[in-house]
């Protein structure tokens, strides 16, 4: 029993902070207004000379090996910066799906290519009302021909713009039996229209499908069983999005902290005043208990099947809550300054509020929670 | 990052559940659920010898003085295993979760060979004598004075402590003093180690808001103790007593979380019972309620785990004012699931089942061993580094 993170894990830590050091409030902004919404220069810096999207592949599919413990831990560096790229969206969603589906070719193929930094891949889950995947799905796979044909629509597509890759889910007609297929963006009958969204930092986009057709051999498992390796990765995926939050919420508290010590009022640094050291104390608890949760969850998804899910319930809903507790507390103790578009604590709040409702709410989280718990189920459906 | 056990642990994980459910099937059945602190004391004191016996008292002590120098994970096994076992809350906790450990790090060998092995054997019981009624959580406001009897063998002590829990049966109190004429705030303060059962030492019980007497007032009037059983140096006790304060963040908070389980469970079960669990908001609440106790877990596994490993960080100062709010939502659950039945008392004068007792016994946890402002007010000074509250002369 040993639950901290070991010497070589504090320095994959140490060398992300590091190099991300520079990524400030100009360059977090560029990229935002940059074609695909995020910075290409750091990406390719990232996935190809750092090897970041190798982290955690098996080392026979072309990776370093490492477990989600370390992926996670370049989530929340990441986090901390809000940093735009595709890291999330190829290298911990996308390769989470595909690393827990049974292995075939496309599955070792994919796996090397996003290891060698030479794919970029977004993943359409949603549906168009945005309910968590796999519920709000409205993509489906039918068979014509002796092939497979996508028809519908997913939204809330993150970095799609750009990508490479689409990893696809879809239901059969019956909306029942889920598939995973994998097909390039160039495909015809793919149309990607990029939304603009409330959190700039991680673009979004809709993404129809009109009668595309797909290979047998682009999907990941048999047809209409990919339930349970969907079910995997995705948890993989919230508990990497945790981390993700995690560094933001850490990142703001530290930043409003010293703000409110250098900020003089009534003679005093207004940090000297109760109101506000309270509340910054209050982003502190949950700061730190939300590094618990992660941390542990992270541990979970390298170490014990069993408690996945109801790791992952528990660090997704705690996490993307506190920081956006923390975001929130960050504009008010700002005060005006806060408020404005030129200050970062927007950014943070939208993105805290975006990651709380990517891959299901808190409160979405809190219900799967109770039912993998063996507690029944809630009447009414959540978001 | 290793979550797992060996197979070494598992065994001793094997033998403490064995003797605990024999145990808690056998000689102590009766024993078995209780949580309230104030009930069936002297069959607890029973209970506290037959731990001592068996060295499962305290564990993580050196085998010298009584423990078997258990690791960080046996400790965190052997507290799995006593809540599965539904053993009753510890009444020795004075002792050994806050004087013992005091002693360990602080006290002389001689200190360590005199009270050590009677607290690990449950035969000596120990409260604590902090509060005054005008030192709360300005604690360095400490009033009760001490001063060498002429010749210099005894300390004659003269004051008032309040809020002294289980101190109607304790043997031995660790009380924080003055021992310098005249001096002011943490300076002149010493920690000294003083036999309760003397003529100068009265004992009032206060009758607390959940109709219990757990906690008392404590009176010494030329109460006297030996010259040497001063921990650490004479002037230096306000560093000793912050010390105690810093092991009630230890191990012990894993024995607490599983009677939070339980509390929890019995929330459950009742929502179950009365057709709550399909409630969207009592879901919620449930599942907040779920994630909260594993997120003590979690960062009582990283504490333990980071002091084990000779570092410590900042999350340790979050840890009481997160349990001891959540236990108070929990508290305040219990009774939206209970409804108005849960408003009944079970007897009288005023007795209560856990639930009710939950929901009133809560209201002290953000008070007691610091209330929540003073929590934030060192988080928001010692580990963000804001500066300090004004203080008057």
């Amino acid at each position: 029993m040993q639950f901290i993170h070991s010497e070589e894990q504090q320095m994959i830590r140490a060398s992300a902070r590091a190099l991300l050091a520079g990524y400030d409030s100009a360059r977090l902004r560029a990229a935002m207004r940059a074609p695909g919404g995020y910075d290409a220069q750091l990406w390719q810096q990232i996935s190809g000379e750092l090897g970041w999207c190798a982290l955690a592949i098996p080392e026979d599919c072309g990776g370093a090996g490492l477990g989600w413990v370390e992926l996670c831990l370049l989530q929340e560096e990441q986090g901390r910066r809000l940093l735009a790229s595709p890291f999330f969206a190829t290298a911990a969603l996308g390769a989470a799906i595909i690393r827990a589906a049974p292995p075939n070719a496309q599955r070792s193929a994919l796996l090397q290519q996003i290891a060698a930094g030479r794919l970029r891949l977004a993943c359409a889950l949603a549906g168009e009302d945005g309910r968590p995947p796999p519920e709000g799905t409205a993509v489906t796979l039918t068979v014509r021909q002796g092939s497979y044909v996508l028809t519908g629509t997913s939204d809330f597509v993150i970095h799609a713009e750009g990508a490479e890759w689409l990893l696809v889910l879809a239901h059969d007609a019956d909306n029942a039996a889920l598939s995973v297929a994998v097909v390039p963006v160039q495909t015809a009958g793919i149309t990607v229209t990029a939304r603009v969204m409330l959190d700039l930092t991680r673009p979004m986009a809709r993404v129809t499908f009109d009668a595309v057709a797909v290979a047998p051999e682009q999907l990941l498992g048999e047809p209409g069983g990919a339930g349970g390796f969907v079910a995997r990765g995705l948890d993989l995926a919230r508990i990497a999005l945790a981390a993700e939050t995690v560094g933001g919420a850490e990142q703001i508290l530290e930043m409003t902290t010293e703000y409110v010590k250098q900020r003089v009022q009534f003679g005093r640094p207004i940090g000297s005043f109760q109101a506000l050291k309270h509340r910054l104390a209050d982003m502190m608890v949950q700061v730190e208990a939300a590094k618990s949760a992660a941390w542990y969850a992270a541990s979970v998804a390298d170490e014990d099947g069993a408690q996945l899910a109801e790791a992952a319930a528990i660090a997704k809903s705690y996490c993307c809550d506190a920081f956006y507790d923390c975001a929130a507390s960050a504009i008010q103790l700002h005060g005006g300054v806060g408020y404005t578009w030129e200050h970062d604590a927007h950014l943070y709040f939208k993105r805290a509020r975006a990651s709380a409702t990517l891959l299901g709410s808190p409160a979405w989280q809190r219900e799967q929670l109770l039912r993998a718990l063996g507690l029944g189920e809630a009447a009414a459906p959540l978001f | 990052m290793k979550l797992g056990f060996t197979a070494a642990e598992e065994r001793f994980r094997d033998e403490a559940a064995a003797w605990l459910e024999g145990q808690m099937s056998g000689p102590f059945r009766d024993l078995r659920g209780i949580t309230s602190l104030s009930a069936m004391l002297e069959r607890r004191m029973l209970w506290e010898r037959a731990l001592g016996a068996a060295r499962f008292s305290c564990i993580g002590w050196p085998a010298e003085y009584g423990g078997r120098d258990a690791t960080l994970a046996e400790q965190v096994i052997f507290a799995e295993e006593y809540a599965r076992a539904g053993a009753p809350g510890r009444i020795g906790h004075m002792g050994i979760e806050l004087a013992g450990p005091t002693i360990l790090t602080f006290g002389t060998a001689a200190q360590k060979a005199r009270f050590l092995p009677p607290i690990a054997r449950g035969e000596e019981f120990w409260c604590q004598g902090y509060s005054e009624p005008n030192a709360g959580s300005d604690l360095a406001n400490v009033r009760t004075r001490a001063v060498l009897s002429p010749g210099g063998k005894e300390w004659v002590l003269n004051g008032q402590k309040i809020w002294t829990s289980l101190a109607q049966f304790a043997d031995w109190a660790f009380v924080l003093c003055r021992t310098e004429e005249g001096s002011r705030g943490h300076r002149g303060l010493t920690y000294l180690l003083v036999p309760m059962r003397q003529s100068g030492v009265t004992v009032r019980p206060i009758r607390q808001m959940t109709g219990e007497a757990e906690f008392n007032e404590t009176f010494f009037v030329d109460a006297r103790t030996a010259a040497d059983n001063v921990v650490g140096a004479v002037g230096d006790g306000w560093r000793v007593a912050m010390g105690t304060l810093a092991f009630e963040r230890g191990v012990s908070t894993l024995g607490q979380q599983m009677g939070f389980r339980n509390e929890l469970d019995a929330i459950i079960a009742a929502a179950r019972h009365n057709g709550l669990l399909g409630d969207p908001l009592i879901r919620q609440r449930l599942a907040h309620a779920h994630i909260g106790l594993k997120l003590m877990r979690y960062s009582a596994l990283r504490m333990l785990s980071q002091a084990e490993a000779g570092r410590l960080s900042n999350e340790a100062y979050t840890y009481k004012i997160f349990w001891a709010s959540w236990r108070k939502k929990l508290g305040e659950l219990a009774l939206d699931v209970l409804g108005p039945r849960g408003e009944i008392a079970r007897a009288a004068p005023y007795e209560w089942d856990v639930l009710p007792g939950l929901f009133m016994g809560s209201r002290a946890d953000t008070i007691y061993g610091g209330t929540n402002q003073i929590q934030r007010n060192i988080i928001a000074e010692r580990a963000l580094g804001l500066p300090k509250e004004p203080r008057g002369g």
